[in-house]
């Protein structure tokens, strides 16, 4: 495997998480994403932009293949975790999920409690070997999900009944209780008021420490406040890649800067 | 602070650990019980059809005597005058020794060898056939006095012998038919005299009497039933559609429209039975109408109809989009000629649809039937509308079961044909429901 | 005069106002019709419209109470020996009108005159005999008495008709000339149309409620008739059934609830598990081609009429049931049995849960399902563990409905339950419900002021007020799902 390899876009030498290579994506007839390589690095924020109807959030649902749960979708190319290639046949994309979690556009907790939305991960794939251990992971991620304090009293009450910041933040909670190396998330905050939004993306920062971060985003100044990587999406390709201060100083393409500057998009 | 969550062993994603393995055989579990619920439900409707099916296409076939009969003026015709009214004072019972008489002098003209005594060779012959031959007489009197080839039903043992339901076994135990009985019915088969062949008579006949099973039919039935759908379908459409439209086009909100709307949506799971009694204490008890009657049986129907249509009607009318009602009002029609010449007509094909359904319901009913009067043993056809409503007649699903309660086995056989001939009326109206669909459905 | 010819007459003159109405309202504006305010067919609707619906409305509140009246100022004619001699009042009347009745056919056939027919007397002749000749037959002797009242009823029903036509016609014509004088150019026809079409419409949806009121007076009449012949303490609380009709019965409502209870049980453990399985893989599983195919298949099991079901009980089910569980395990005999009733009307309930249960589970926003999929949750996890909670309201509302279906059916357990009470756990027994009992004794020549047939009605009421409980109940928590996801 060529793991170690660097790319021709002067990527640093930090681990390599998840690498694509020639990714094309169908939606029956569609050819929605075409020849798509990323490189994903490890503790590092890396945020997807571009116009909508891009193809950025398709591609970010190949990375715990979500994708598979749609009949008419098709995905070729490479795509690999550590050097395993997640659409191998062998993989089952259960365990997978498990280790690249995903964070969506609308907060979606279950109608259950606080406390079971975020022990729900851990339950299903049994990574607590008893209540106490169980509310130590609940606990955990919660506080890291910067919620704790706002619910350490009433995690018995439905998790529907947060407004809509916090049931963002409870998400991510629940995405982190799995223990994932990678967490995928598609326009977080594009449901969230603005100081919600501040709250996410602080709490985005602090998830770099632990995590690879995939963030979809429509927003350009969130890209550049939260992510040290930037990839521009359009039409289905990646038109460029890099630095974030990077691509939005100096960008090498004429359709990134357009874009930057508000002339597509 | 430690982390248990990172602290999990690093796993590769090609080897798939215990825990998935013993998950992934529940997924297939929980998976087949699914596949197994849906096949269990299929295999259900098989089983009744088959059952259905298997009881009830005999009953479309039935077993024929052929003979010469001659019809002797001393018997049939005493005074000799081939005056109708006078012959019409010989009953049946004076036939039946005229048909036994020919049929036993047929059998020997064959040279069949029998020991079976005058008597047991009359019990052979339906108990039908004498009423068949009079009114054959009575209808052309100038028959008497000649021969004339017949066919005539034979007994509901010898018929169930051909159909497989008698054997000698059986006969040897049953009181209303012997094994030599059954011989020589099996030697008048090999002749051709007794045949079983396809049978007009079980769908236009009417219903026989408890011992005479062969030629039971369903003709007043079938009646009955059309007449109970025709005022079915001439109340419930128009007031179901009236109802429709004014609760979704004019209605304002208020209570009066909300005690409506639970009102319907409540009679429509109300217990048939519970219809029953108010006919039977309305339509019958108080406003005096027959018992029996259509009538009596359409109005409680109509009832019973009337929240399925009114659902069906208010759902399609919903689904005409409010800009074909704005592009009426906005040329200045009022809002009753923007429904009734805009929106009622492109809610039609729904409309339609949903009332043929609703009328397929109510033809299979049958509690409500039971309670108003319609278990009556009918035998005459109703008159002709309007008058005819008010006769007494049977319905398809009542004949159904009045059958089952009858103790002959042969009714068995009845009983499963009748719902044969049901359930063809209802896949011709469902089939004419999904086809109106089909061919008018519109998406906006 | 007949019915019908005054029906006829009404819309004869509706249709001359319509002619008429419309010739005024084009006189008035010179012969232009564009001058008016309304079309022209309004003007001669309007006018049809005043015709008709009064007249047609007095005759039919006529119709209704006419028979009442008569009936009222007969009775009295009726000495309370004859009444005594005969049983009720309510067979004397019957009488008597038969008798009334007979006198007209003979009239029509021409077998008496009318003036015969008023200087009849039982005396002179027998007026059985007479009544026989012409097909009316009786079941008895004509008393004195019930041959005077027959006469007056007689008399009095033909004074009413005429009075009846007369009305009729006076206040069709009344309002022909009303509508007619009211027709000018600037009457604003069109608007009084509508508002009496308005009010048809209006008329046909409260039919929901006078069904309603119907069903509910019909029985509550007849069940404090019941109560006042029978205690109302040992109607519900009793623990045996054992009409006869001789009197002396015991009419408890425990056994008959016992059974109908047991069976509708057995019935949803056969259906709620299939239906809502069935459900789950048509929703979640399944692929196009095998849905498209085997949910219309399930969904025909719900388009069988119950009457199917009962025979397949009785000639398929029950015998099987009998001959490989019962018999064998020596728990019984009968072909009909609770088993046999319960596992047909489960058969019957599994489209109606299965499809409820459908619609339902669709409901659940794909939002929900992204998120346990996202975590690494397997199809039967995220099912069992955010699909079904979240759909549990609902289905729980399908399955009250499915239950009330089960205690209100009747044909399957006429057929498959049998006819005996009884009190028991074996469910391979005969036991019979609710709904067959009322079957059973309003089937039939019955006597409506013996308890033994009153008793029907206080049942059909307990029928009525528990599935109304359950119904109304089910649709509460349905309607509160199906907010809480829009």
């Amino acid at each position: 495997m060529n793991d170690m390899r660097m790319t021709e876009r002067g990527v640093d030498s930090k681990n390599i998480k998840m690498k694509a290579r020639k990714v094309q994506v169908f939606y029956g007839t569609n050819h929605a994403i075409k020849d798509v390589d990323v490189d994903i690095e490890d503790k590092t924020v890396t945020a997807f932009i571009g116009p909508s109807g891009c193809g950025k959030s398709t591609f970010l649902r190949c990375l715990n293949r979500m994708n598979d749960t749609i009949d008419i979708c098709r995905v070729e190319g490479e795509i690999t975790l550590d050097g395993e290639d997640i659409y191998d046949r062998k993989v089952d994309p259960v365990q997978l999920r498990a280790k690249v979690g995903m964070v969506f556009q609308k907060p979606n907790p279950f109608p259950k409690s606080i406390y079971d939305n975020v022990a729900y991960g851990p339950r299903i794939h049994g990574l607590a070997r008893g209540k106490a251990e169980l509310d130590e992971i609940v606990e955990k991620s919660l506080r890291r999900a910067a919620i704790w304090n706002e619910v350490k009293d009433r995690l018995d009450a439905p998790g529907t009944g947060l407004s809509g910041g916090q049931q963002q933040r409870l998400c991510i909670a629940r995405a982190i209780a799995t223990g994932p190396e990678v967490l995928l998330m598609d326009e977080p905050c594009s449901a969230l008021d603005p100081i919600a939004t501040a709250q996410v993306e602080e709490l985005i920062d602090e998830l770099r420490e632990r995590f690879s971060v995939v963030i979809v985003t429509h927003s350009m100044q969130q890209a550049a406040r939260v992510s040290q990587k930037t990839a521009f999406f359009h039409l289905g390709n990646l038109v460029e890649y890099g630095e974030t201060s990077k691509i939005f100083t100096n960008p090498d393409d004429p359709r990134t800067e357009s874009y930057i500057t508000g002339r597509i998009g | 602070m430690t982390d248990a969550t990172a602290n999990a062993p690093a796993r590769s994603l090609f080897t798939e650990d215990a825990r998935t393995k013993k998950r992934n055989r529940a997924e297939a579990r929980f998976r087949a019980y699914g596949l197994a619920a849906v096949i269990v439900g299929l295999l259900a409707l098989v089983m009744l059809l088959v059952s259905i099916l298997s009881n009830g296409m005999s009953a479309f076939r039935q077993t024929f005597l052929t003979i010469p009969v001659e019809l002797t003026e001393a018997r049939l015709d005493p005074q000799g005058n081939r005056d109708p009214a006078e012959m019409a004072a010989v009953t049946t019972f004076g036939y039946l020794p005229v048909l036994a008489q020919s049929y036993i002098d047929h059998v020997e003209s064959l040279g069949i060898e029998h020991d079976l005594s005058p008597q047991a060779m009359a019990a052979m012959i339906s108990g039908e056939a004498p009423a068949q031959l009079r009114s054959l007489v009575l209808e052309d009197p100038s028959l008497v006095g000649q021969t004339v080839t017949l066919r005539v039903l034979v007994s509901g043992r010898i018929d169930g012998f051909f159909k497989g339901r008698v054997t000698m076994a059986s006969a040897e135990r049953d009181a209303n038919v012997t094994p030599e009985q059954l011989q020589l019915a099996q030697a008048l088969a090999e002749v051709g005299v007794i045949e079983t062949r396809f049978n007009w008579s079980f769908v236009t006949a009417p219903d026989a009497s408890g011992q005479r099973p062969e030629a039971a039919g369903l003709g007043v039935a079938i009646l009955g039933s059309f007449y109970m759908m025709l005022v079915v379908l001439v109340l419930s459409l128009p007031i179901g559609v009236a109802a429709s439209i004014y609760l979704e086009e004019f209605a304002p909100k208020n209570r009066l429209t909300d005690l409506i709307e639970v009102n319907i949506s409540n009679l429509a799971a109300v217990p048939s039975i519970v219809f029953g009694i108010l006919g039977l204490a309305i339509f019958i008890n108080f406003a005096g109408l027959p018992q029996s009657a259509p009538i009596v049986g359409g109005l409680v129907l109509t009832l019973m109809t009337l929240p399925t249509i009114i659902i069906a009607t208010r759902a399609s009318l919903r689904a005409v989009p409010p800009s074909i009602r704005e592009a009426a009002l906005g040329v200045g029609a009022s809002k009753m000629q923007a429904v009734f010449h805009h929106v009622l007509p492109l809610a039609a094909p729904g409309i339609l649809t949903g009332t043929i359904i609703g009328l397929a319901q109510a033809l299979g009913e049958t509690a409500p039937l039971l309670l108003i009067g319609m278990v009556a043993f009918v035998r005459d056809y109703p008159a002709a509308p309007p008058e005819g409503l008010f006769d007494p007649a049977s319905a398809l699903p009542v004949q159904v079961y009045q059958w089952t309660q009858r103790s002959d086995p042969a009714f068995v056989e009845r009983a499963s044909g009748a719902i044969i001939v049901l359930l063809v009326f209802l896949i011709v109206m469902n089939a004419i429901a999904v086809l109106l669909r089909r061919r008018f459905e519109r998406r906006w | 005069m007949p019915l019908l010819w005054l029906f006829v007459i009404v819309l004869a003159l509706g249709a001359l106002g319509f002619v008429l109405g419309r010739q005024r309202a084009i006189a008035s504006a010179g012969g232009d019709a564009r001058q008016l305010h309304s079309l022209p067919n309004y003007y001669g609707s309007n006018v049809a419209i005043l015709t008709v619906v009064p007249a047609l409305m007095v005759l039919a509140v006529w119709l209704i109470l006419q028979p009442m009246v008569i009936q009222a100022r007969v009775t009295s004619l009726i000495p309370e020996a004859a009444i005594e001699q005969i049983g009720s009042r309510s067979l004397v009347m019957s009488d008597v009108r038969r008798v009334a009745e007979g006198l007209d056919t003979a009239v029509a056939a021409g077998a008496l005159s009318e003036a015969e027919t008023r200087g009849l007397s039982t005396d002179e002749t027998d007026v059985r005999a007479r009544l026989g000749e012409v097909g009316v037959a009786l079941g008895g002797a004509v008393t004195p008495e019930v041959l005077a009242a027959a006469l007056r009823y007689r008399a009095l029903d033909h004074t009413a008709d005429t009075l009846r036509s007369g009305l009729v016609i006076v206040l069709a014509a009344l309002g022909l000339a009303y509508g007619y004088l009211r027709t000018r150019q600037e009457f604003r026809a069109r608007n009084s149309v509508e508002r009496a079409i308005l009010a048809l419409l209006m008329l046909a949806s409260t039919l929901a409620i006078l069904t309603t009121v119907g069903i509910v007076f019909s029985m509550l009449f007849e069940t404090f008739n019941f109560f006042e012949l029978y205690p109302w303490r040992e109607f519900f609380f009793g623990l045996e059934w054992r009409p006869s009709f001789e009197g002396g019965s015991d009419l408890g409502l425990i056994p008959l609830l016992w059974g109908t209870l047991y069976i509708s049980i057995i019935a949803l453990l056969v259906s709620v598990p299939i239906g809502l399985f069935a459900a789950i893989y048509m929703a979640e599983y399944a692929g196009k081609r095998f849905r498209a195919v085997a949910k219309p298949l399930i969904e025909v099991l719900a388009g069988i009429p119950t009457i199917v079901y009962g025979l397949f009980a009785l000639i398929t089910v029950g015998p099987l049931l009998r001959d490989y569980f019962a018999q064998p395990l020596g728990l019984g005999t009968s072909s009909s049995s609770v088993m046999t009733a319960g596992v047909v009307m489960g058969i019957m309930l599994i489209p109606f849960v299965s499809s409820l249960s459908d619609d339902i589970i669709n409901a659940v926003p794909q939002s929900l399902r992204d998120g346990s999929y996202g975590l690494g949750a397997t199809q039967s996890e995220t099912v069992r563990q955010v699909i079904l909670p979240a759909a549990l309201p609902g289905i729980v509302g399908a399955i009250l409905l499915a239950a009330s279906r089960a205690i209100g059916e009747t044909m399957i357990v006429v057929l498959g339950a049998g006819a005996a009470a009884a009190l028991s756990l074996n469910p391979f027994e005969a036991m019979t419900t609710v709904t067959v009992k009322i079957v059973g004794q309003l089937t039939g020549d019955t006597n409506f002021e013996s308890p033994e047939a009153l008793v029907a009605f206080a049942l059909g009421l307990t029928l009525f007020v528990i599935t109304l409980g359950l119904n109304v109940l089910a649709l509460y928590i349905v309607r509160k799902y199906r907010e809480q996801y829009e």
